[in-house]
């Protein structure tokens, strides 16, 4: 087991990891995905059960599905850095030939992904079956669901949110990313979505809340909603983060959502990020 | 060899679909079946009964039902979807693209209620689109059997195929004659041989096709009858074997005539071996309500078009 500041070490780096990838590339999304880097580090090291030598079952695993897909540069990241791949490899991000394609998929087949996402909205949906799968094969582990705030916008999502307590699906946990932002603006100015714990629990899920960019809090929610698993509701945790965490220029504003940083920004931002695992 | 095809009786390739769930279920305990509301509507009654542990209802809601399928498909299991082809297909076409084709989950989307001969409830369920919608997507498998046997046994056949299938059939009883006929995906059933024209026939019209070759043969004009059931992959050897004796062909199928059978057959022509081609399909519309056999005629499709299509294409060669 990793200790808090074990795993914000590892974030310090995966952050790098994001800001290097997205700048290489001169495109991507860092906003979204430097948000997200201390969840994804607490499930890959911490909170999840999994296999590095990744078999697409994931058979006596629990399995994680990244639905809001433009945010891959976080998710690389922590695969590589947990073992799924070389992490040289995360020079490639969205070269021609690489397996680190803009938005993750399964068919140049990367070792971590089970499903391909990018097309907002399908991810949730896709773990139900994944869980409903793990349940028929009388499998204990779970299913992690990582979403997007802006993606709540979809119609497909609610589907999937009225489907799982109905049926129970009591080994699943879905987190969205509250960040506020969306590629035109705030989801305020956009399309709000109001208070989606209220509207999850009106469902019949079990809410949790979360500083998605406070280690400790991260981990012990993740451990709670571990613990509340088997009951027959499914867990729904809204995560408020900031995105662009860790580099001051991006963080609260949606500017950076989809705009890699000129090389003079990315020198400034690295400055910000301690390197603990050496860079790629 | 013509004289030999006759009907048996007449029943609903959904029924067909529904023996076949039946058969591959008992021998299959990875088969899994997904419903949006419509359990009645494909035959799967008898499975819900034997198995209901192995059943998800989904509800009125066919995006979920596609994403649940592909996430059942990564635990092992072989996720059949039940619903219309109109909600098969275009309602659900960017997470079939993404989360089913492009992905390779091994699921299959099992469509009734197809094209014209759905009848009554009219264009809004009549889809003539989905054939083309399907064959585009890389990877995916597109079968059309013609009549209740060939729908059980493509039911079947694809739960032993590793890959997404999108298999079609159709609401009305229709006649039977294909029983101690042999299925295998992607192989062109030769029905009948001659030496005239080629017609290449699927779904429904392979009916229609068989009817009209004899009428043709009453005046003396040999018909090489060809059922394509596999659109994707389509068998292009035996449709150039075909057409390499008799120098022109007709091509027939309940749908557009854009996208479908008929496109796919005139790349391999234009391709390999040009001939004249004539093309027996819904000219670019919508449907409307009446009943099948109104529909099929008022939109081009009856046994009287088939004939004059033939004679179109013989002219011209």
């Amino acid at each position: 087991m990793a200790n808090i500041a074990e795993l914000k070490s590892i974030a310090s780096q995966v952050r790098r990891d994001i800001v290097r990838q997205v700048a290489d590339a001169q495109s991507g999304h860092p906003g979204g995905s430097l948000g997200c880097a201390d969840l994804l580090v607490a499930l890959y090291f911490e909170t999840m059960k999994h296999d590095t030598s990744f078999s697409m079952s994931g058979d006596q695993e629990d399995m994680f599905y990244l639905s809001n897909g433009h945010i891959s540069p976080v998710w690389y990241s922590v695969l590589a850095r947990s073992g799924y791949f070389p992490v040289k490899e995360l020079a490639t991000f969205r070269q021609l030939n690489t397996r680190l394609q803009g938005h993750p998929t399964t068919h140049e087949g990367l070792p971590g992904v089970r499903t391909a996402s990018g097309s907002l909205g399908q991810g949730l949906s896709v773990a139900i079956g994944a869980a409903l799968a793990k349940k028929l094969n009388n499998d204990p582990q779970l299913v992690f669901c990582l979403m997007g705030d802006g993606e709540q916008e979809e119609g497909q999502v609610w589907e999937a949110v009225m489907f799982a307590p109905h049926n129970k699906v009591d080994n699943l946990i879905a987190i969205v990313d509250r960040n506020n932002q969306q590629i035109d603006g705030s989801l305020d100015e956009v399309l709000d979505i109001g208070d989606l714990g209220e509207k999850y629990a009106a469902f019949g899920w079990e809410v949790l809340r979360m500083d998605g960019n406070n280690m400790e809090e991260v981990v012990a929610t993740l451990a709670k909603a571990k613990s509340l698993t088997g009951k027959g509701k499914p867990i729904f945790i809204d995560m408020k983060t900031e995105m662009g965490k860790g580099v001051d220029y991006m963080e609260g504003t949606h500017k950076w959502h989809g705009k890699a940083p000129d090389a003079e920004l990315t020198a400034k931002a690295m400055a910000q990020l301690e390197e603990t695992l050496g860079d790629y | 060899m013509l004289d030999n095809i006759k009907s048996t009786g007449k029943k609903a390739t959904r029924d067909g679909f529904g023996a076949g769930i039946d058969a591959i279920s008992a021998e299959n305990d990875q088969v899994v079946v997904l419903t949006a509301d419509l359990a009645g509507s494909l035959k799967i009654q008898n499975f819900i009964d034997n198995y209901p542990e192995r059943y998800f209802q989904i509800g009125i809601a066919e995006a979920n039902m596609m994403g649940i399928a592909a996430g059942l498909a990564n635990g092992g299991k072989i996720p059949y979807t039940t619903t219309f082809a109109n909600f098969s297909t275009g309602r659900v076409y960017d997470q079939i693209r993404q989360s089913i084709a492009y992905s390779h989950k091994n699921v299959k989307i099992c469509a009734s209620h197809a094209g014209l001969t759905l009848g009554e409830d009219g264009a809004t369920h009549q889809i003539l689109e989905d054939l083309g919608m399907m064959r585009m997507l890389p990877g995916m498998t597109v079968i059309n059997p013609c009549d209740y046997h060939q729908t059980k046994a493509a039911a079947i056949a694809i739960a032993h195929h590793d890959g997404p299938v999108y298999l079609r059939f159709g609401r009305p009883s229709w006649p039977m004659f294909t029983e101690d006929m042999p299925f295998e995906i992607g192989k062109a059933l030769h029905m009948a041989e001659g030496t005239d024209i080629s017609i290449f026939a699927t779904g429904h019209m392979v009916w229609q096709a068989v009817e009209a070759a004899k009428e043709l043969a009453k005046e003396g004009i040999s018909v090489d009858l060809v059922n394509i059931h596999t659109i994707k992959p389509l068998d292009e050897e035996a449709i150039l074997a075909s057409v390499k004796k008799t120098g022109c062909a007709v091509s027939c199928e309940e749908h557009n005539r854009m996208g479908g059978l008929g496109d796919a057959i005139a790349q391999v022509l234009t391709g390999n071996h040009p001939v004249p081609q004539e093309f027996v399909a819904v000219n670019d519309s919508f449907g409307e309500s009446g009943t099948p056999a109104e529909l099929l005629d008022k939109y081009g499709l009856s046994v009287a078009d088939v004939v004059k299509a033939a004679k179109r294409a013989l002219a011209r060669k």
